[in-house]
């Protein structure tokens, strides 16, 4: 007959242990410690932030240490390291998102920023503004219209180049010197300069065209040199996850397999595809190079891709900046110039967003 | 309908390497035939043979003929497509498409083919091929949920009824209970004997209980060595291969006395 065996007060099975206030105690003396080190040498917040998170990881590994033993220190060790990685890593993104949020704001909420277009600013009527202390007139309908023209008929371009690209690669390819050829200069694309492709496109278009050719097809095309290694890559990828029991279930239902690419490859890796193509249009609408030297500058709205300058949101940052309307008086163009960066950093956050709806959208369905 | 399979001097190949070697057998119309063998013995490479599934394979073919009521599925001109119709094949681990209800998965060989079908007519197929499988008492509730949610076993027999739903002669299975629960298995192998009222069913299989529960006819394949070809050692009645069989590798092998 067992008999219960009472519970020993210090268990074997443990060791040495910090009590759980120790990590409080020694953020808190750190952060002290290195108020008072920073007095000495001159006080500054943010030097003083990065000694109390030295200090604290310090003591925490070495005490630890002391008390706990290596393998709990290693761990407080690598946790601290970690950590410190991920803060490094997030200060330029909060810090540029809050910059451009503190400094667009003013200008986005102006009225009709949005709905009017630069044609008629001059840099007179920015001076009277100024003088005046009245609302900066002027806005972006202009370029966010030529953003949006431009961006949509590079997708249109690069989508169906990019995701056959990626359907022989994958379906039809297996494997051989030509597909491998592919995937090599499409790795090349991949890393050529975004002016490259500004280049290519105004000369291509020059030749063809005649010189000076500026439209916003041009830079459509610019933009899908630099789109289609992006699409074929994640659609290849996509396409390469597909269980190949799928395509087998599909033949041996004596299915033939383009339909079969068509109609379970695809639906089945949408989701991925779809979401791919997003990102790759947040990647290149940011761009600026190319577009200077396909699709010029411009004030006025022109919903035409085809004929005329075009305006974008890059650009007209670009210009703003560089050269504002009123040189005697550069503040009303900074404002539109934080107002379209803030614009556009909001586009690509809506596009990502997107692209996890539409990925969520279209993923295989599961439940009972 | 269902019709018989004649395979003559059948060689298989991957490359340069020979897989299987010099098969003769005859499948019998509505009948189940079992293959039996060690890993590796090529009865899946030869089964995928038969409905010449072994063409996805990069560098794999076929010398000899198979005969399906006479004619050649290697003859001159012969399409795949048009052979796979005929002879259906259930894989190893069940895979319904992920993007289709239980209803489409069974409509999956009329649908992914653009006929037209009327609205009618698919539902009678629905039924029909669900009370095939022994699925529709199980899922007729929930035909618009997708396959995915179901029960390996169920799924498996969503993928019978997929497969009976193109009204094929033979039904290929390629270790079809391998990856499902003993009750799941009985499911399947209950069906198998309805199926050969109909159908001619050719079964690969690990289980050697399988074989003698649900077939006919059983062949015995075997390899003398890694990276030799694999034979059709032994081929007769289900009853003879495991009580009284002629070679001696059949014996050690049905007894669990090889390897």
């Amino acid at each position: 007959m067992a008999t219960l065996m009472t519970e020993r007060k210090r268990s074997a099975l443990t060791r040495g242990r910090l009590p759980k206030y120790t990590p409080y105690v020694i953020a808190a003396s750190s952060v002290v410690v290195a108020a008072a080190l920073m007095a000495l040498i001159g006080f500054h917040v943010f030097g003083w932030a990065v000694l109390s998170a030295v200090l604290f990881a310090t003591a925490n590994v070495v005490s630890s240490a002391l008390v706990e033993g290596r393998r709990k220190a290693t761990d407080k060790l690598a946790t601290s390291l970690v950590v410190g990685a991920f803060l490094v890593a997030l200060l330029p993104l909060v810090s540029v998102i809050w910059t451009v949020w503190v400094n667009g704001v003013p200008g986005l909420l102006t009225p009709g920023f949005l709905s009017t277009s630069m044609n008629g600013v001059t840099g007179a009527v920015d001076n009277a503004s100024v003088k005046d202390g009245t609302p900066v007139l002027g806005g972006v309908y202009h370029a966010l219209v030529g953003s949006i023209l431009i961006t949509l008929w590079a997708t249109l371009i690069s989508v169906p180049v990019g995701l056959l690209t990626a359907i022989y690669l994958v379906e039809y390819s297996a494997g051989n010197r030509f597909s491998k050829v592919i995937t090599f200069l499409v790795d090349v694309m991949t890393g050529i300069p975004s002016i490259v492709a500004g280049l290519f496109a105004a000369a291509f278009f020059a030749m063809i065209l005649g010189p000076g050719t500026k439209t916003g097809f041009v830079a459509a095309v610019a933009l899908s040199v630099l789109m289609i290694p992006v699409v074929v890559r994640s659609s290849e990828e996509m396409l390469k996850i597909v269980p190949n029991e799928l395509r087998e279930a599909a033949y041996a239902l004596g299915v033939r397999k383009w339909r079969t690419i068509l109609k379970v490859v695809i639906p089945t890796a949408i989701s991925g595809i779809a979401s791919g193509v997003t990102l790759a249009i947040a990647r290149v609408i940011g761009e600026t190079a190319p577009l200077l030297v396909t699709a010029g500058f411009a004030t006025t709205i022109n919903m035409n891709v085809f004929a005329g300058w075009m305006s974008s949101l890059p650009t007209f940052i670009y210009t703003q900046i560089m050269t504002p309307t009123s040189p005697s008086n550069a503040d009303p163009s900074t404002q539109r110039a934080w107002a379209a960066a803030l614009l556009l950093i909001i586009l690509v956050m809506l596009l990502n967003l997107g692209a996890r709806l539409v990925a969520r959208l279209f993923a295989p369905k599961t439940g009972r | 309908m269902s019709k018989r399979i004649d395979v003559s001097d059948l060689n298989v190949y991957y490359g340069d390497f020979r897989a299987v070697e010099d098969v003769n057998i005859t499948l019998d119309a509505k009948s189940v035939t079992a293959f039996i063998g060690p890993s590796g013995c090529g009865k899946s490479t030869f089964l995928r043979t038969l409905n010449r599934m072994h063409e996805v394979i990069p560098g794999a073919r076929v010398e000899g003929k198979v005969l399906l009521d006479g004619d050649n599925l290697y003859g001159d001109g012969v399409d795949p497509v048009t052979v796979r119709s005929q002879i259906g094949m259930v894989f190893q681990r069940p895979n319904p498409f992920p993007t289709m209800s239980i209803r489409d998965n069974v409509l999956a060989g009329v649908k992914l083919n653009n006929r037209r079908i009327s609205r009618s007519d698919a539902d009678e197929l629905v039924e029909g091929s669900l009370r095939g499988a022994n699925l529709w008492n199980e899922v007729k509730d929930r035909l618009e949920k997708p396959g995915s949610g179901l029960s390996g076993g169920q799924q498996q027999r969503l993928c019978i009824a997929r497969a009976i739903a193109v009204s094929p002669d033979v039904i290929l299975m390629d270790e079809p209970c391998s990856a499902l629960d003993p009750i799941s298995t009985l499911a399947i192998e209950d069906l198998i004997n309805e199926l050969k009222d109909e159908y001619t069913v050719v079964i690969v299989t690990h289980n050697m209980q399988q074989a003698a529960r649900v077939s006919d006819k059983t062949a015995f394949f075997n390899i003398a060595g890694t990276g030799k070809p694999g034979k059709l050692i032994e081929f007769a009645e289900t009853a003879t291969i495991f009580n009284n069989p002629r070679e001696k590798s059949t014996e050690d092998y049905v007894s669990g006395r090889f390897g």
